[in-house]
């Protein structure tokens, strides 16, 4: 092949330099805006890098809104997901790999069906169950659905079938019960569907809107996403403010990305291959 | 279970138990599995199947929560059917869904193949590209009211510098839907092309290599050998983006709240609004029954249709 001219450097850095920016820019700008003042954000054409460093906006945040709580909030719900998505759906899912017991078949199907059930065909029948049982409107009523999921407890199931029995089997023989082989033998191996599991459902459960939109309406016990929805319709220009409950809601995700990355890659890519 | 016999030589002493033993086994196992399986089971069961056969119960009453509902049969069915503002809410998530999803596809492609090549700064480009899908569907959304804003908005901006016209993008009626559409591209593309990267690195590399020993130009490669092979993550790509599409809610309710004018109002939206603004439940949870029905039956003709074209090529 003879060409006349050739670039210094790959072509496909025409194509990949400029949807980086496009991808990244706008989250860039949304840190260096939480910095400004209300003046310098509302100039034409918008500067993106602030000239001095202002904190106003995380100050009005604090004092006017119950950003904190809704912080604090956010981390025990999430919290609370991943913990009980760890030892919940290990736990179904070793049962149904490797123990035999009545009504298997059936729990299991009933489990692959609910992933066809769309979140707003559940949301009107849970809030009624939710609001007899007494606990809308409680941090409760956000992670009782997060407990666990048909996801996790399949990723688990899979994973364990994949799992060699002989050493269980080793462990059952010395003596070991069930409980103890699953703790300190199975559990140990299946670090990574764990890890898996648990990046899943932190992006998930941290993310979440609609469905405790529908379930909080006090806003002390309002989520990040929600109180930042909610302070958004109330206060459409106060963008400072707005940019600093983003960072707020956005920064500590994308940190335990950024510090995490390949987790975080083979996480999507496992959800996509097995979800 | 050879392994329990084998350590409980006791049974053979004592045949009284013998002959109760293999049932209390049965029974003990059985306890021991639900034990395990149980609590996740009640939980994911309970909170879905249960609520989802009562939602369709209330779909057939008129009811608003507080007072006795009253069983009016297929009618919200009918009414919804003919409701103005159902039928625009579909055209909406239908026209969101005919755009995002093929272009969640064509750009993940493009991207992934982009992302697989071995140049410099890739891992930079990697991370600068995957990174708006952690960021939650509700920070998207307000950054993009702070992007989008007509009076002082990088994007205004950037027509500006290029000599184009001024726009109002979520302000106007005629933009709104479609810049949504932008918005949650840039939010998703992240996840199909992690997909389709892992894809591309799973075809055989003997397979590309023998089409080029054939002589074979790099685009035919890529029609002919990369493409078929990635057809079943498409399948799976197309599926998972629709029922994304069709159950948009989040970004609507942090953008536009359904406006300018219901212009960018969805299904889900108005079944939130229905809901849990005028509490009408029963009209709700028939118009939840519907969008079910139809993202059902669109997934399974997107995945109909991946099988046959599937078996044509081979």
């Amino acid at each position: 092949m003879r060409r006349s001219w050739r670039l210094p450097f790959s072509p496909w850095h025409l194509l990949l330099m400029p949807l980086a920016l496009i991808f990244a820019l706008p989250l860039v700008q949304m840190v260096l805006t939480s910095f400004m003042s209300s003046a310098e954000i509302n100039q034409f054409p918008p500067k993106l890098i602030p000239t001095s460093l202002h904190f106003e906006g995380y100050r009005h945040l604090f004092s006017e809104t119950h950003a904190l709580r809704w912080f604090a909030n956010t981390v025990v719900v999430s919290g609370i997901a991943v913990v009980a998505h760890l030892v919940l759906c290990s736990m179904a899912g070793y049962g149904f790999a490797r123990l035999k017991f009545a009504g298997r078949g059936l729990a299991f199907v009933l489990i692959l069906a609910t992933v066809m059930i769309p979140i707003q065909l559940l949301m009107i029948p849970t809030y009624l169950m939710f609001a007899r049982i007494g606990i809308v409107d409680t941090l409760a009523a956000a992670f009782v659905p997060w407990l666990a999921s048909a996801f996790g407890i399949f990723l688990m199931r899979q994973f364990f079938l994949g799992l060699p029995v002989e050493l269980e089997e080793a462990a059952l023989i010395d003596g070991c019960g069930r409980w103890r082989t699953f703790r300190s033998i199975v559990l140990p191996l299946a670090k990574p569907a764990l890890t898996t599991l648990a990046i899943v459902t932190l992006l998930w459960s941290w993310n979440d809107l609609l469905w405790p939109l529908v379930a909080i309406s006090d806003d002390t016990k309002f989520t990040l996403q929600i109180g930042l929805a909610n302070f958004q319709g109330m206060r459409r220009t106060e963008w400072s403010q707005l940019m600093a409950g983003n960072v707020l809601a956005t920064v500590p995700l994308i940190l335990a990305f950024l510090f995490a990355q390949k987790k975080f890659i083979a996480t999507m890519t496992f959800t996509g291959i097995k979800g | 279970m050879a392994v329990t016999f084998a350590v409980t030589p006791r049974t053979q002493t004592r045949p009284a138990q013998a002959k109760r033993g293999p049932r209390g086994r049965a029974v003990r196992r059985s306890l021991t599995g639900w034990a395990f399986a149980g609590p996740a089971t009640v939980i994911v069961v309970g909170l879905s199947i249960f609520p989802a056969v009562w939602a369709f119960f209330i779909s057939r009453a008129k009811w608003n929560g507080i007072a006795p509902a009253t069983m009016v049969g297929w009618d919200n069915y009918r009414k919804l059917l003919q409701d103005p503002d159902m039928i625009a809410a579909t055209r909406h998530t239908l026209v969101l869904t005919a755009i995002f999803v093929p272009g969640s596809i064509v750009l993940g492609i493009l991207i992934a193949v982009a992302l697989n090549q071995r140049i410099r700064l890739i891992g930079f480009y990697r991370t600068c590209i995957f990174v708006p899908y952690v960021a939650s569907a509700a920070a998207t959304g307000i950054l993009a009211g702070f992007v989008f804003n007509p009076q002082f908005g990088a994007a205004n901006d950037i027509l500006r510098t290029l000599g184009l016209p001024q726009q109002q993008f979520l302000e106007s009626g005629h933009q709104a839907l479609y810049v949504i559409c932008l918005i949650l591209l840039w939010g998703e593309v992240g996840f199909t092309t992690v997909i389709y990267l892992a894809a591309l690195q799973d075809i055989p590399r003997e397979l590309v290599e023998a089409a080029v020993v054939d002589g074979a130009s790099k685009w035919r490669v890529f029609r002919h050998v990369t493409l078929p092979e990635l057809r079943p993550v498409t399948v799976f790509v197309a599926v998972w983006q629709t029922i994304t599409a069709m159950q948009l809610f989040d970004l609507i309710y942090t953008t536009t709240r359904g406006g300018p004018l219901n212009s960018t109002q969805t299904v889900v939206y108005y079944i939130y609004e229905l809901a849990f603004q005028t509490q009408r439940l029963g009209y709700g949870a028939a118009a939840a029954y519907l969008l079910f029905i139809v993202t059902m039956l669109l997934s399974l003709g997107v995945i109909l249709r991946g099988r046959r074209r599937g078996t044509e090529v081979f």
